[in-house]
């Protein structure tokens, strides 16, 4: 007799391995549904974030709460020799700023000289908090906690310490997932200051653990891009603001091929240390769909 | 009531992996508490619990970090309903079933996610990343599966208890 017939007066059973088979097969078909549609942009998203991103907050917040009361106790001691250091560095430092503004304001006018005015000063942003990391190991991915709510949206870049974080892709009304330019999975379009030459940078997790990222299909044939040259995304990309620091070459080598080069540059952002980063609310123009 | 209690723990082990998992990660790798979960139901309550808590457990990282929905889904299922063939020989008294099921569970979990998200991109390094992800998450989800299993245990023995007694009653 089969399984699942039901008897009279008996519970209704359905055995693990056609429950097995049903879930599969649905998870299947989500599979499906999310690689041809934006379904995940849908109802589900918006329900599951109101009931986890506000205990995310929450422990993120107590997280960070007592990991600074433990650190207040650790530093005193020190903070007391820092102090009188400090106080003797101020003096050091006011005579420096003094110097520093006078170059500031050259700065300015040469900004203005040379037309920078796109530089990303620009850009209105807007801060945020970041509440959750990647659950896996795998890709570098976080959540932040800020929605739709706040007038974020998809593709809007994201940055920090003055450099390229990444950018939202996924989001829900209070909260949305960036994904991170050091990820595995990622791709930015950059371009060398110096030269105006456009490569390819790509994350990269074995190189994630040493700080680095690395980049290809640089073509140099006079050999002008050099050790220590900014690397800014670039105008053709259609997902990142163009002019926005990614970080500076610190390895170029020769492909295969002797027209190509690629190597490795380290990331303007500390990856490690990130916490509160800043959304760009302008985005990318695109070419309207024909 | 059982089901509410698991729902709830699910959801709590969830919330901890996206924090408090991350604040005390040892060089970039927090040890996998959904894993301990998926494996620890399989084994203890039988293949139906393991693979429904592993289905959820999969689900909610989809939502939030997956590429698309219903991939982590299922590897997390599949990883509940195997540990769950196991029950037959489970003893909650014996710790080193548990602790070599859920170390083979996490092992099966991360060569599944290399071969599927890493292997099938051309990326080929596959000591770099047994080495530098897969063998740390395990080593440090098995600290964690000792801390984190006897509470499970424990749960369940309380709900086991307490449908004994109902059953007494009736009788």
């Amino acid at each position: 007799m089969s399984p699942v017939i039901k008897k009279k007066g008996e519970h209704f059973h359905l055995p693990s391995k056609y429950l097995l088979l049903i879930l599969t097969v649905l998870c299947v078909g989500m599979m499906l549904i999310t690689l041809t549609t934006d379904f995940t942009k849908g109802p589900l998203n918006g329900i599951v974030g109101a009931v986890i991103t506000p205990f995310q907050a929450g422990i993120s917040e107590v997280g960070s709460y007592l990991s600074e009361r433990v650190d207040e106790l650790v530093e005193i001691r020190d903070l007391l020799t820092e102090n009188e250091d400090l106080k003797r560095q101020i003096d050091e430092l006011t005579l420096q700023n003094t110097l520093l503004q006078q170059d500031r304001f050259e700065l300015y006018q040469l900004r203005e000289l040379y037309e920078l005015d796109q530089s990303y000063e620009g850009y209105t942003k807007v801060g945020a908090r970041i509440i959750a990391k990647d659950a896996g190991n795998w890709f570098s991915s976080f959540i932040i906690d800020k929605g739709t709510d706040d007038g974020l949206a998809v593709d809007m870049n994201v940055i920090a310490d003055g450099g390229l974080v990444g950018r939202i892709t996924v989001i829900g009304p209070n909260w949305a997932r960036v994904e991170s330019v050091i990820a595995d999975n990622v791709n930015v379009s950059g371009m060398v200051l110096s030269t105006e030459d456009n490569v390819i940078v790509s994350g990269s997790l074995e190189l994630m653990a040493g700080g680095k990222i690395s980049f290809s299909q640089l073509i140099d044939s006079d050999n002008e891009v050099m050790i220590g040259d900014k690397i800014v995304t670039s105008n053709i990309s259609d997902k990142y603001l163009p002019g926005i620091v990614i970080g500076y070459i610190t390895q170029i080598d020769t492909d295969a091929n002797n027209l190509s080069k690629s190597g490795f540059l380290t990331p303007a952002v500390d990856f490690e240390h990130l916490e509160v980063v800043l959304v760009v609310l302008d985005r990318k123009q695109t070419v309207g769909e024909p | 009531m059982r089901k509410i209690v698991i729902a709830l723990m699910v959801l709590f082990c969830f919330v901890l992996q996206g924090t408090l998992m991350q604040w005390i990660a040892l060089g970039g790798i927090a040890p996998n508490l959904l894993i301990i979960m998926a494996s620890a139901y399989g084994f203890m309550r039988g293949k139906k619990n393991g693979l429904l808590v592993g289905f959820f457990c999969g689900l909610l990282t989809d939502i939030f970090f997956g590429q698309v929905i219903g991939f982590y889904a299922i590897i997390y299922m599949y990883i509940g309903y195997a540990n769950g063939m196991f029950h037959r020989v489970f003893f909650p008294e014996d710790i080193k079933l548990p602790l070599f099921l859920i170390t083979v569970s996490d092992l099966v979990y991360g060569f599944a996610v290399y071969v599927l998200l890493y292997l099938l991109r051309g990326r080929f390094e596959l000591p770099f990343y047994f080495l530098h992800v897969i063998l740390p998450e395990m080593v440090y989800t098995i600290v964690l599966t000792v801390l984190i299993y006897p509470v499970n245990l424990k749960i369940n023995r309380k709900f086991d208890e307490i449908e004994k007694r109902s059953e007494k009653k009736f009788v």
